[in-house]
């Protein structure tokens, strides 16, 4: 008896996380399709100019903007985020870890906007004073967000790499390989597919960040020329516009969070069968 | 160079704990020296403190001296170029997570080969010394890890010949594998011989006395007896190696 209460009770729990999903889908799409039909498809998705008050609905600027400032930040949060973790799991000396750990989960733990201010302070002038222009631009962002993807891709990384069976190191060593070269030549390799999961799990991350790089980014709803344009997002164009819009131009915004949903969904379809990492 | 293995008064510690004791042993060139014994008696460690895998043990001591072909091996030696020279098979086959071919090829590559043909010619080389050619030469593209035990082992086993070593420390190969496949490797061992020193620490007495020439008995971390296979077996000098070979305890 007090079995099937419990039980009903946990799966009650369990179900609140789906009908919470359910609910969002179904908020979004029923909002947000009807908007992409009202404006036709086309011109909503290829459109380049974004003009609500002139009845233009055109978010390609805002697509490119988010798939630009994604790339700036994987292509710099990667490379640092796996090497650290590698270098955390299998280079680092135990006292070093004890300061690096603690660093690592903190910066994951920082609130986003306070990456904005951080942006707003140091690296917006940093960049207007090396390369000129405002400062706001896909670079100040995509360093921006590599930073804060760096917590996810570092962990991820160092518990794979840990999680691989020491007798592939030893196995290696005893060949008279060198520490370096056993554990990038056979335990890293072992480890790829949940690397492959915390890269995921970053471009997730940096797709769906908002107030930061609103923070940074400029802002500006045009398809940029160049790295240190400024950029509007998909996530700064609703937030920006969702203060003040109306009727259409609030239902586009829900249809462009609509798209954001798509890409979300989308990463994480394609992390799924890899990102079991220590199931051995 | 030879690589006759010269044990002269060893005593490994870890941290306070001494695993072994003021052990002394010889170990021919072109033999199979076996170290025997019960868990724990300290054979496994000193099999690998010949090629210095228990370097990687925190709290790791050696005193004494330990020599492969007349070179210290605690002394200044280069641990890339001794474990070149002293190959070392693991008790669980160890493949890594790549193909046949890269599995072979990885100790060559490691050694500065990149040249297509040398490579390939050292892989074949190798898995034919190894007895396993003809069942994987159809299929070194495909990953190692679809072997069974017994080929894994073998595998494992050309991937140690590969590098050219003299010598292969064997630490109980046989003991995750069913008895086809430790015949295999007991007769592919015996053929080995003839171009290696082979140490294998083992557990089963009978795989000592089917394959080895020389046998060394440990207990509590002292070496208790050795000498020929025949002899240690049928006229055991010490009481207590009579009492393990009998089977009276172990």
């Amino acid at each position: 008896m007090k079995d099937k209460v419990m039980r009903a009770v946990f799966l009650a729990a369990a179900c609140v996380c789906i009908v919470c999903v359910a609910l969002i889908c179904v908020f979004l799409f029923v909002n947000g399709i009807p908007a992409i039909g009202e404006i036709g498809a086309l011109r909503f998705f290829l459109g380049t100019r974004w003009k609500p008050g002139q009845g233009l609905y055109g978010i390609a600027p805002m697509i490119l903007g988010s798939v630009y400032v994604t790339a700036g930040a994987v292509a710099l949060g990667v490379p640092t985020g796996v090497l650290t973790g590698i270098f955390m799991a299998r280079f680092c000396p135990a006292r070093l870890h004890r300061l690096l750990g603690p660093a690592v989960s903190l910066l994951a733990g920082i609130p986003s906007v306070i990456y904005g201010f951080f942006g707003i302070t140091v690296l917006v002038p940093a960049v207007r004073g090396l390369f000129g222009g405002s400062g706001k631009s896909i670079l100040t962002a995509s360093v921006i967000l590599a930073l804060m993807i760096l917590p996810t891709i570092i962990s991820v990384s160092e518990a794979s790499i840990r999680a691989v069976p020491v007798h592939y190191y030893e196995g290696s060593l005893a060949l008279g390989a060198t520490h370096e070269r056993s554990v990038f030549s056979a335990v890293v390799p072992d480890a790829r597919s949940g690397i492959t999961a915390g890269v995921v799990l970053g471009i997730g991350r940096a797709v769906g960040e908002t107030m930061a790089v609103v923070m940074v980014a400029g802002n500006q709803p045009i398809i940029p020329r160049g790295i240190l344009e400024g950029v509007r997002t998909l996530t700064a164009n609703i937030v920006i516009d969702m203060g003040y819009a109306t009727d259409l131009h609030r239902r586009a915004l829900i249809a462009t969070a609509v798209v954001l949903f798509v890409f979300i969904l989308a990463i994480n379809l394609l992390v799924s069968p890899g990102s079991r990492p220590a199931a051995k | 160079m030879g690589a006759e293995i010269e044990i002269s008064n060893l005593s490994v510690y870890y941290g306070a704990v001494r695993a072994l004791t003021d052990v002394s042993l010889n170990i021919p060139e072109h033999g199979i020296t076996a170290f025997i014994g019960p868990s724990g008696c300290g054979k496994s460690t000193l099999l690998k403190t010949i090629n210095r895998m228990n370097d990687l043990v925190e709290g790791f001591r050696a005193e004494g001296g330990v020599t492969v072909g007349g070179r210290d091996v605690y002394g200044g030696i280069d641990v890339t170029q001794l474990r070149k020279r002293v190959g070392m098979v693991f008790q669980k086959p160890n493949p890594f997570p790549m193909s046949i071919f890269d599995n072979v090829a990885y100790g060559p590559r490691t050694h500065g080969v990149r040249a297509r043909a040398k490579l390939e010619a050292a892989v074949e080389k190798s898995l034919r010394d190894a007895a396993i050619w003809d069942e994987v030469k159809d299929r070194l593209r495909r990953s190692a890890l679809s072997l069974s035990g017994g080929q894994q082992q073998r595998l494992c086993i050309a991937r140690a010949l590969a590098v050219g070593p003299q010598a292969l420390l064997l630490d109980e190969p046989t003991s995750a594998l069913d008895p086809i496949s430790t015949s295999k490797i007991e007769d592919l061992v015996t053929q080995l011989k003839a171009e290696y020193t082979i140490v294998i620490v083992t557990h089963n007495m009978q795989q000592a006395a089917r394959i080895s020439d020389r046998t060394a008995f440990f207990l509590l971390g002292e070496l208790i007896e050795h000498g020929a296979t025949e002899e240690l077996f049928s006229m055991p000098s010490q009481k207590k190696t009579e009492d393990y070979i009998t089977g009276r305890f172990g």
